[in-house]
């Protein structure tokens, strides 16, 4: 198998399914039964287009493992998604600035796996795509929303793009993995969607009449499996079931 | 100001060639918002292909105390169905 190609694929995966477990977390708590329903729906979408990916992981790996038992079974330094996915549900702001920053990545990241050489995962870029403009239309524009809002919306908005700015430079790093799949023209160069990155984000940032964030300072690590404190909290809950009840279905 | 998003009619065709039809309703800010949420709400298990919003408030309803004079003398006025006529056996749907 190669592991490269494996490790590549569950980079792209957990950042869909742990960003899918926390806004899931939501279900039932959405802010309207308007937004309750459209945020269910994006984390639906993201498990899946996730599943599409582990079954293809499972395939490479070829070890007897199915695509439930990588998504659910593996300890938090073998999770692969970046620290943007994992930071909490603080309030809608947070929920919907973790959303836009990482939609705005997602779809150019999809945008470009289209043109891989592998044509599976082309495949699922194709299908994904579609979904994930959406998310990046609801997201922007609820951006614009809170930060021309009202004063509380302003100042929550702002905050919370404030905090997680930090988290966006990782976006942009490259593993082993991806370097190795870069070079086989499997990957996609994320380092060359920063630049367009930045300014779509900071034009949707400034029409919302908010101050894009100018800090330098960035924090790393999920993608090479070192988290932020919350992610044990969000496997014991993704995995109870499956610890708990080995082998369980329904 | 209103805390409560103003309530929205959401109408959907689920059919080229078809009308739309009154789905249900809503609530949201504006127009667009309205027109997202409808997408999430209504469509989100393949149900359409177009939708229109228009805010509750521009609709005129009729009043169900009116109902008598406006619709009951319909009811004993057979004669403007067209239920009279001999149809040939050739045609099929009407």
């Amino acid at each position: 198998m190669s592991k490269h190609l494996y490790n590549y694929i569950l980079g792209i995966a957990d950042n869909n399914l742990i960003l899918g477990q926390r806004l899931g977390e939501l279900c039932g708590h959405g802010a309207t039964l308007e937004t309750d329903i459209a945020i269910t729906n994006i984390s639906l979408d993201l498990l899946g287009q996730v599943r599409s990916f582990y079954q293809y992981a499972a395939q490479i790996a070829d070890d007897g493992r199915s695509e439930d038992d990588i998504a659910m079974l593996r300890p938090e330094r073998e999770y692969l998604n970046v620290l943007l996915v994992e930071q909490p549900n603080t309030d809608f702001g947070y929920v919907l600035a973790r959303q836009f920053l990482f939609d705005a990545y997602h779809y150019l990241f999809l945008r470009e796996l289209q043109s891989s050489k592998d044509e599976t995962l082309v495949a699922i870029a194709k299908k994904s795509i579609k979904e994930v403009s959406y998310h990046l239309r609801f997201s922007s524009d609820w951006i614009k929303r809170l930060g021309d809002g009202t004063e509380e919306s302003h100042e929550r908005i702002q905050n919370a793009i404030d905090d997680l700015w930090t988290f966006t430079d990782e976006l942009f790093h490259q593993t082993k993995a991806d370097k190795a799949m870069i070079e086989e023209g499997i990957g996609v160069n994320n380092l060359k969607l920063k630049e367009i990155y930045y300014s779509n984000v900071s034009e949707v940032l400034k029409e919302a009449t908010l101050v894009v964030p100018e800090s330098k300072y960035f924090q790393k690590g999920g993608k090479e499996g070192i988290h932020t404190e919350h992610m044990g909290y969000i496997l014991a809950e993704l995995q109870y079931m499956q610890r708990t009840y080995p082998n369980m279905t329904w | 100001m209103k805390k409560e998003w103003p309530l929205w009619e959401v109408f959907v065709r689920s059919k080229n060639g078809l009308e739309h039809r009154h789905f249900g309703s809503l609530h949201a800010a504006d127009a667009d918002m309205a027109l997202e949420n409808a997408r999430d709400v209504y469509t989100r298990r393949n149900e359409g292909v177009s939708i229109w919003v228009v805010e509750s408030k521009h609709i005129t309803a009729s009043n169900p105390e009116h109902n008598g004079e406006l619709f009951e003398p319909a009811q004993d006025k057979v004669y403007r169905h067209p239920t009279f006529y001999d149809l040939p056996d050739e045609i099929k749907h009407m």
